[in-house]
């Protein structure tokens, strides 16, 4: 790229970045108060927390094809990996890694099923609860105590993806009703739990595929 | 006027760790500035109101997304032939 | 000006920061880091703003959820197609991109 052109681009950056800062400091008063209208139908929601009853119920849609954008990613992530041998796990090195991780993953765990409970009435949630899976299993590969994955076989493959059928089974029954992923109230609760529930795992899984699916088996180094 | 204060320091912060990982030379220190990036973001989101989102950055934003980074510097460096740069 | 404008305005910048970064740099691992600080910018912006008036606003916080998920997707699938064209030809950059850097 020459000289002109970087200039060129700079500058219209410089620009882009005026207009945007003089735009938002000049935007008006909004005329619609979304926080009041998640505030009225909160009890109805079937959560306490209104993120939580944003994610769920109110913007379900967006969190079902989320989880779904996530395991396409991870089918492409599989893609570009040519086959590997099966490696074992490998010997561990020194002591304190490991000993560091056979101590944090349990609490781990149970943190990541204290944040999936508390997600209906604190912060908190399914998409917390997977990432700390996520990190827990990251933490065991560092540790050297879980070699990296290779193809996924068959129990695998159905934990990553079985949040997203479950979440896919509910709309599923719920659009046989009507409207697409409208909760009855009284089952709103309930459902978000099963759902949630699933999606931890999926969620923890496709998270700590994302980095386990890539890292190379430490003996082929 | 004090919490603006501080907010104000965060910002310029952010964009100082920001231009940091971005224009430092070499390739490790860049995606370390980044993961500090997302230390600061964490705070944002704190001053923000915002601890759903605090807690999500931090795992999957600092966290999974520094674990990933590094370890692909590190095997594009392994692998490296003499002479590149980085 | 509320805080949350302060971090609107950040965001933004962070955005524009990020955009030239993945415009202007080289090498693809650079060009993934400006990636997710574009996203980050676009972000704090879309909460700075809701909350400008210094409210909580709850539909953002989701919507912040979802992307900061997504980016890491993005960024790993990235991350791993950089990967595979650096075992197959060795390169970090694309190849009409000379190496003036």
């Amino acid at each position: 790229m020459n000289r002109a052109l970087r200039a060129a681009v700079v500058l219209g950056a410089g620009l882009l970045a005026g207009l945007l800062v003089a735009a938002i400091l000049a935007l008006p008063v909004p005329a619609v108060r979304l926080p009041t209208l998640v505030a009225a139908h909160l009890p109805a929601s079937g959560v306490t927390h209104p993120v939580t009853a944003v994610l769920l119920n109110f913007r379900g849609y967006d969190t079902l094809l989320e989880v779904a954008v996530l395991a396409l990613a991870l089918v492409g992530l599989l893609a570009q990996s040519p086959p590997r041998e099966l490696m074992h796990a490998p010997s561990p090195g020194e002591p304190v890694l490991p000993l560091l991780a056979r101590v944090l993953v349990p609490f781990l765990i149970l943190s990541a099923g204290y944040l999936l409970w508390s997600g209906a009435h604190r912060p908190g949630g399914a998409f917390q609860a997977g990432a700390v899976l996520a990190a827990a299993a990251v933490v065991l590969h560092l540790a050297r105590l879980w070699p990296a994955w290779d193809r996924p076989g068959r129990s695998l493959r159905l934990g990553l993806v079985g949040g997203l059928l479950l979440f896919l089974a509910v709309a599923a029954a719920l659009l046989a009703g009507g409207t697409l992923l409208r909760f009855p109230p009284q089952l709103a609760g309930t459902l978000i739990l099963l759902i949630e529930i699933g999606l931890t795992v999926s969620l923890g899984l496709l998270l700590a595929g994302l980095f386990l699916f890539l890292a190379e088996p430490r003996s082929l180094r | 006027m004090m919490s603006l204060t501080f907010d104000l320091l965060l910002g310029v912060a952010l964009l100082w760790s920001a231009w940091h990982t971005l224009a430092t030379a070499d390739l490790i220190r860049a995606v370390v500035s980044f993961i500090v990036f997302g230390l600061l973001m964490v705070l944002a989101w704190a001053r923000l109101d915002a601890p759903d989102i605090a807690l999500a950055e931090a795992a999957i934003g600092a966290g999974l997304t520094g674990a990933l980074l590094l370890d692909s510097v590190g095997r594009l460096k392994a692998r490296r032939r003499p002479g590149d740069n980085g | 000006m509320s805080s949350g404008l302060v971090y609107a305005v950040v965001g933004v910048l962070l955005f524009v920061l990020g955009a030239a970064g993945m415009l202007l740099l080289p090498h693809l691992l650079r060009k993934i880091l400006a990636f997710n600080l574009l996203g980050s910018g676009a972000f704090l912006t879309l909460v700075g703003l809701a909350q400008r008036d210094g409210s909580v606003d709850p539909v953002p916080h989701a919507m912040v959820l979802t992307g900061i998920v997504v980016a890491v997707a993005a960024t790993a699938l990235a991350l791993a197609l950089l990967r595979r064209l650096h075992a197959l030809s060795g390169r970090t950059q694309l190849a009409d991109e000379s190496a003036d850097e």
